[in-house]
């Protein structure tokens, strides 16, 4: 693995009309390695994730990639440029089968160039496909032309997961991913962040959990409104000593 | 029965057996009428075509979590575009410039509701207005005769044998929608954008493109009704299709769409116009008033319609 980030996104600042919710904020991703992107609520920890994810457009700062600039213009071309996200709010489509939600804008077609054109579905491959996805991560769903709206809360977790994980090339930003799921599961969770930094991807976790942040996390950050007040090794650190960065009594950066 | 209660139930069968019961009770009390003999079933089911095509483009609308209100209009307009051109440009120019005006009323209503954020029921009412006026105007509330008899014959007076030809364009409109929303990524897109834009844009799905082309599929549908009404009447008039709205949405939402996006049925659609026309002609049949017509018309549509929100609510 070379030494160049796999995303290094330096002196991000967003705000949202008088809300300061990024005040340059720098942060850095390496392939293999769990950051952890901690912080109280409204602290800014979604906001830098949706700028990186190209759903919001950062108003100065500078994002990195392989060390490469990007201007990550939308959520397609974070896409393409290999980074996956789960965001908070789940973005599985409930009226759509498992299959076609692992592969939602990813869609396998058939039938040559016109029916890639058409956009004409191959459902037949998709559902194998995601089958071999999902028992590769050891996701058990019990059918995959169920539609998504009807399984558990854990299910769905899973399949939005598990569709970052499927496609994610460098870099899996995940927001809270463990929030909604038994104990279970949220092992599953992280079994599966695990597997994802074994296998080199860069992966940024945003938790409110310092258990997972001490069993799985490489490093962290922490966001005290909107600021970064900590940079730490997870390894140099007591689960105390988070929560005051956390809490804004100590900063470290 | 799993495969069934993931897709909301039951309740995408209601709108099949309510059909069989409506068409088992008009079969038994207006047997002396009839009802039953096959020139009524066909005429129910030619009654019924431009609503069924109407009611798929509808269905397209919905599922995108957007309305078309100014359908009804868009009838009317196209059929006196259809009218105006088929006699200088031929029956197929003629039709295919009618359709192009609708596709384009509705680029208009989406590249407005989407680029301006205005909700598209607001948008398409006053497309509504706008377009009734111009339909009036456009031969000072005269008729346009249409005199070429292919244009006629393909677009509903004619038929292959038995079969009109409006029942070969419902069953053409039908399997062509069935296919674009359930094996088309852009029927997947649609579906996925009206159940939740955030998420759909979150995977990268341009949802303002998919929500513009949901309400030109609305509109050009209409105009392809505007089309066949045009060629069964063999007349452009500025008020074809102006009372179908209510009938249009009724047909879709008994048909197991959901009024506010994300959920669909195309076959739904369809057997929700069939059951419009069914509804029309038996209370005809029975004789009634066209203002008893219009009331119980209205309380049917009521119901039916609260009787398929009810069961959605509780899926």
């Amino acid at each position: 693995m070379s030494n160049t980030a796999a995303l290094m996104a330096d002196g991000i600042s967003k705000s949202f009309r008088a809300v300061q919710a990024l005040d340059d904020v720098s942060i850095e991703l390496h392939h293999g390695r769990v950051t952890a992107l901690l912080g109280d609520n409204g602290a800014g920890k979604s906001t830098l994730v949706k700028c990186i994810a190209g759903l919001y457009q950062p108003d100065s700062g500078r994002i990195f990639i392989e060390g490469a600039e990007h201007r990550i213009s939308s959520a397609r071309h974070a896409r393409e440029l290999g980074i996956e996200t789960v965001h908070q709010t789940l973005s599985v489509i409930d009226p759509l089968d498992v299959a076609e939600n692992l592969f939602l804008n990813r869609e396998h077609t058939r039938g040559g160039w016109l029916g890639a054109r058409l956009g004409l579905l191959d459902k037949r491959r998709m559902r194998t496909d995601c089958a071999t996805t999902l028992s590769r991560l050891d996701i058990r769903i019990p059918s995959l032309r169920r539609s998504v709206g009807s399984l558990s809360g854990g299910q769905r977790q899973a399949i939005a997961i598990g569709r970052a994980v499927a496609w994610g090339q460098r870099i899996v930003l995940l927001d809270e991913p463990a929030a909604a799921l038994g104990v279970e599961q949220t092992q599953r969770v992280l079994e599966l962040i695990t597997n994802l930094r074994d296998q080199g991807l860069a992966v940024l976790l945003i938790t409110h959990n310092m258990e997972q942040v001490l069993s799985v996390c490489d490093e962290a950050v922490v966001l005290y409104r909107g600021k970064k007040s900590a940079e730490v090794k997870v390894a140099d650190v007591t689960k105390d000593d988070l929560v005051a960065y956390i809490t804004g009594a100590r900063t470290n950066s | 029965m799993d495969r069934y209660r993931h897709n909301g139930g039951l309740r995408q069968y209601v709108v099949y057996v309510a059909f069989a019961l409506i068409l088992a009770i008009f079969s038994i009390i207006l047997h002396d009428d009839g009802f039953l003999s096959s020139q009524n079933l066909l005429n129910i089911g030619r009654q019924a075509a431009p609503i069924a095509v109407m009611a798929v483009g509808m269905a397209f609308a919905l599922a995108a979590g957007e309305i078309d209100l100014s359908v009804g209009s868009i009838v009317a307009l196209s059929s006196l575009v259809a009218a105006e051109m088929v006699a200088d440009y031929g029956f197929l120019l003629g039709a295919l410039m009618a359709l192009g005006v609708a596709a384009f009323v509705g680029l208009i209503n989406g590249i407005i509701s989407v680029n301006v954020r205005i909700p598209s029921f607001l948008v398409t009412l006053g497309m509504l207005s706008i377009i009734s006026g111009i339909a009036r105007n456009w031969n000072n509330l005269q008729s346009l005769p249409i005199r070429n008899d292919r244009f006629s014959a393909i677009f509903g007076a004619g038929g292959l044998g038995p079969i009109s030809s409006l029942l070969i364009w419902i069953v053409i409109v039908g399997v062509i929608g069935h296919i674009a929303l359930h094996h088309l990524r852009w029927g997947r897109h649609i579906l996925s954008t009206g159940a939740d834009r955030n998420a759909a844009n979150a995977v990268g799905i341009n949802t303002a493109r998919v929500k513009i082309s949901a309400l030109v599929v609305s509109a050009t549908a209409a105009g392809f009704a505007g089309i066949l009404l045009a060629g069964r009447l063999s007349i452009g008039r500025h008020n074809l299709g102006e009372d179908y709205l209510l009938t249009v949405i009724a047909a879709v939402v008994i048909g197991g769409t959901n009024l506010f996006g994300g959920r669909a049925s195309v076959l739904g659609a369809i057997t929700g116009a069939l059951i419009m026309s069914m509804l029309n002609n038996g209370l005809i049949l029975m004789g009634l008033e066209v203002a008893d017509q219009l009331i119980a018309r209205g309380a049917i549509i009521i119901l039916a319609v609260a009787l398929s929100m009810r069961e959605a609510k509780e899926v």
